[in-house]
This record gives C-alpha cells, structure tokens and sequence, in this order.
C-alpha cells in the first residue's frame, strides 16, 4: 500500500473538515490553517494573477511573504499575498490583472 | 601600466556617487578600480527614490551641481539601457495655503533667477497635471526640469558602461590608506592586499566619514534617516514627484529632532513611493511606527486615494549629512592625493553625475566643470579651519 505522502499524512493530522472557497466563480475545496495559495495549489490551480507589463502567468514563488509573486484580488481586495492570508469559508480569489486597480488610471 | 593591483584612481564605495566617479574617469580614458565592502547601492542609494531635482534647492553651489547633474543624466538617459528607468517627469511642489504660496512664489522667482524652470499653478489647474490631488489646494509650482531614476540600476549600469576599464572589487573593506613618507596617498589596503593608485576618491556616503578617518583626516558626516513607504502596484496615480512645500524648509533644516513632510511620486513598475522623514539619531534602523504613520497621514492628505491602498513594505536609510547641507566634492589638502565625493544628503542620487564629471577632470589634471566659488564651497577641509 502506498504510504501518504501529503503534509497531513506525515504528520499523521487529523484535519477539521473542508470548507468552500471560489477561484474565478468556481468551488474548490479549503482546509482549516490553508493559506490560499495552499488550497490554490491542493486544487491543482498555478497561477492567479498576470504581470503588469507582459501578462504573463504568476502564482505562488517563495510562498512564505518575501517575493510578492503571488499576489491574488481575494474578496476583491487586490493584491494581497495569497501565501499569507488563510482561507476562510466562502472566500472568493480572484484572476489579478495587473496591478488590480485598473479603476484608479487617471 | 596598469596591474591587477594597480590603477589611476581608486574609489572607495559602489554606490551612485562612486559610479558616477568611475564612469566619467573611464571616459577620460583613466583605469579605475571602485573598491566596496558590501554590494554595489548597497548603501544609501538602494534606499533612495531616485530623485533628480531642483525643484527643492536654494539658489547657490548645489543648485549649479544640480542642474549640471541633470544635464548629464539627460545626455547619460541616451548612453544607460532603458532599464535605468530615467523619466523626466517633472516635480509639482504644492501649497495648501495663501502663506504657503506666497513663500514658495518668492522661492520660485530666486531659483528661476538662478536658471530653474518654475511655472507657477492655480490652485483650480493642478487637477490637469494631477487628477488625484486633494480639493481645495491654494496653488503649486510645477518644475518640468526634475526627473527620476531607480538609483540602484543606475548606479549598476553607470559601472558597467564604462566598460573594462573599471574593476570592480566588491565584499572588500577598505582597512588602511597607504601613503609616502611625505604624506602623498599611494593606495589603499583591504584584507586582500594593497591597491596602488595616484588618486583615491572617498565616495562611501554617509560612511565617508569614517573612511576619512581611515585616510587620517575628519570629515563630519552624519547619518540623517529616513523611512519610505512602498505602497502595492497601482496605475499611473501619482505622475509626477509632488510634495508639500513644507518639504523645502525641513530639507534645509539643521534639527536632529523628527520632521515629515509629504513626498510623493509614481514608479514605472507600479508602486508608489512615499517620503520623506529626517531625523538624526545615528545609525539606527529600528522601525519607527510614529514616522511611518506620519508619512502615510501626509501621503493620504495630498493624495485622498492612497488612504484606499495597502502599503506593502517599508525601509529606512541614513542620508550623508554634512553640518553646511552642501557635499564634499575635491581634492583634499591636507592628505595630497585624497579627493571626496561624499555627503550629498538626499540629493546624492541627482548630484552624481556633476560630482563624478568634477572628480573625473580633477583626477586628469584638467579644469572641473564648475567655478571656483562653487569649488570652494564644496571643498573637504573646510569644517576644520586652522586652529
């Protein structure tokens, strides 16, 4: 049988149960102490956010609040960094396009 | 001929000033070698904003130092790749009130006397240039000829413009200036070994005091810090550097005690910066949460729309700060051989270029491109007259 290799089974934890985020409108599947980068990742999704100047990709890098790469709009606040705010029920993350505040050009 | 370890000058510091050093020696076909304990804008200017300005300066020796510097950052805007970030976007300097206007009218006709452009603003035009501003400002002048760079780039691609022939030692400490029996400077020793050169340039910045101790002359440099507030990216809000006209007078100020004033001012990658805090209390980088509400309630007050943003981060650096406000720029008397380049406050970013071009034609023996008065002005001896 294979051994699980997940954080929560190394450690043997016995995780309270999941609750429900939104990406883009669609539900994915959240523990409790998941940053959202974390249940961004556990759901298979990359990248939350395009760069300014090319549009390109960008999600989690450092994953521990240093690099600023994965800024994420979460309850459309952007620009927040997706591997320091913990997932709460109900939470909606969305796709960042550039700066976030496309509202504020003048 | 030039060795390994020997060159025509030695620059001991890698930050903007000693860049600039570098590059125009270079251009006058010089061999240089920048000698520097940590990185290249290790120091003060990879804590600056960048601010090429004279739009903040009294008419005298700095302003000619600043409108030469902002020639050559002009002319070097063609020479440095894109990357350096130059823009000339020009400064807005505002007043909330009459009284405030009318002293920064009076400021504005000396400086254009002295040959800054100065168009003065309506208090209901300043919308045009900045939409975001505050209602109910009582007027500002606009300074076209400000600009901006990001300091560390430009430090990095003034270095490497001038092509092979600077030698860049970095990680490297400067431990001990070697001299002949008569005084005249041969080099310089870090834990490496000896460096041989004819000329050594003090270009460490707020450290240049301690390295003229090393040289065995004085030179009162004082850190004087300053906390920046980088707020998350935003769109083009803020499209020029605009502060209070408070800004000039804590500039000019001689106080060790706090003063903040709002400097505020776009970058192309997105965030906005925000400034400015001086207060001397040493070499101290503990974070102040009293300056850095200062700085945000100063910001917010100009820029209502800021008070919606998130600030990401926030540093401290220490301005060289010399007891007169003017830098140290020549050859030093007392230890023959010995030029600075040091003590340029705030305004080191915007003075290099002017400060590299005169230690550049001093080094090869020709006339630097400023008069004597304002030589003088700036020479290294002149806080310890003869007893």
């Amino acid at each position: 049988m294979t051994r699980d290799r997940s954080p929560l089974g190394l450690v043997g934890a016995d995780a309270e149960a999941a609750f429900e985020i939104t990406f883009d409108g669609r539900t994915l599947s959240a523990l409790p102490g998941q940053s959202v980068a974390a249940a961004l990742w556990a759901a298979g999704v990359l990248a939350w956010r395009t760069t300014r100047v090319g549009g390109r990709p960008r999600g989690a890098f450092c994953a521990i609040g240093q690099c600023y790469d994965c800024l994420a709009t979460i309850n459309g606040r952007p620009n927040r960094r997706a591997c320091l705010v913990p997932a709460r029920p109900g939470d909606a993350i969305t796709t960042q396009e550039g700066d976030g505040h496309a509202g504020l050009t003048v | 001929m030039p060795t390994r370890s020997s060159s025509d000058l030695i620059v001991v510091g890698a930050g903007v000033v000693g860049a600039a050093c570098a590059h125009y020696a270079a251009r006058r076909g010089l061999d240089i070698t920048v000698v520097d304990r940590g990185p290249v804008a290790g120091g003060t200017t990879g804590a600056g904003e960048g601010n090429l300005l004279v739009s903040d300066k009294e008419p005298g020796p700095e302003l000619r130092l600043a409108l030469l510097s902002g020639r050559l950052w002009r002319e070097l805007s063609d020479v440095l790749p894109a990357r350096v970030e130059y823009e000339a976007k020009g400064g807005l300097v505002v007043a909330s009130g009459e009284t405030g206007l009318t002293a920064l009218r009076a400021f504005a006709h000396r400086q254009a006397r002295a040959g800054v452009t100065a168009e003065e603003v309506a208090g209901e035009r300043l919308h045009d240039l900045e939409p975001h501003l505050a209602p109910g400002l009582a007027g500002g002048y606009h300074y076209p000829q400000d600009a901006q760079v990001q300091p560390a780039l430009a430090a990095a691609h003034l270095l490497r413009a001038a092509g092979t022939r600077v030698r860049l030692r970095l990680g490297e400490e400067v431990v001990g200036v070697l001299t002949r029996t008569d005084g005249t400077v041969r080099g310089v020793r870090t834990p490496a070994g000896e460096l041989h050169a004819p000329h050594v340039v003090n270009a460490a910045g707020t450290w240049g005091g301690a390295f003229a101790r090393v040289a065995g002359v004085a030179l009162p440099v004082q850190p004087r810090r300053g906390f920046v507030l980088v707020t998350e990216p935003l769109p083009r809000v803020v499209r020029r550097k605009v502060y209070a006209a408070d800004y000039v007078a804590d500039v000019a100020s001689g106080s060790a005690a706090l003063q903040t004033s709002p400097v505020v001012e776009g970058t192309p990658a997105g965030p906005v910066l925000i400034g400015a805090s001086r207060e001397r209390v040493g070499f101290d980088r503990t974070l102040s949460t009293e300056v850095l509400r200062r700085l945000a309630q100063g910001a917010a007050r100009l820029f209502p729309v800021l008070a919606r943003v998130r600030v990401l981060r926030t540093y401290a650096g220490f301005r060289p700060y010399l007891p007169d406000h003017l830098p140290a720029v020549g050859a030093d008397p007392r230890a023959p051989g010995l030029l600075h380049a040091c003590g340029h406050e705030g305004a080191g970013i915007g003075l290099a270029p002017a400060t590299g071009a005169v230690i550049a034609a001093l080094v090869a023996g020709d006339e630097p491109p400023l008069d004597a008065a304002d030589m003088h002005a700036f020479r290294p001896e002149r806080f310890h007259g003869t007893p």
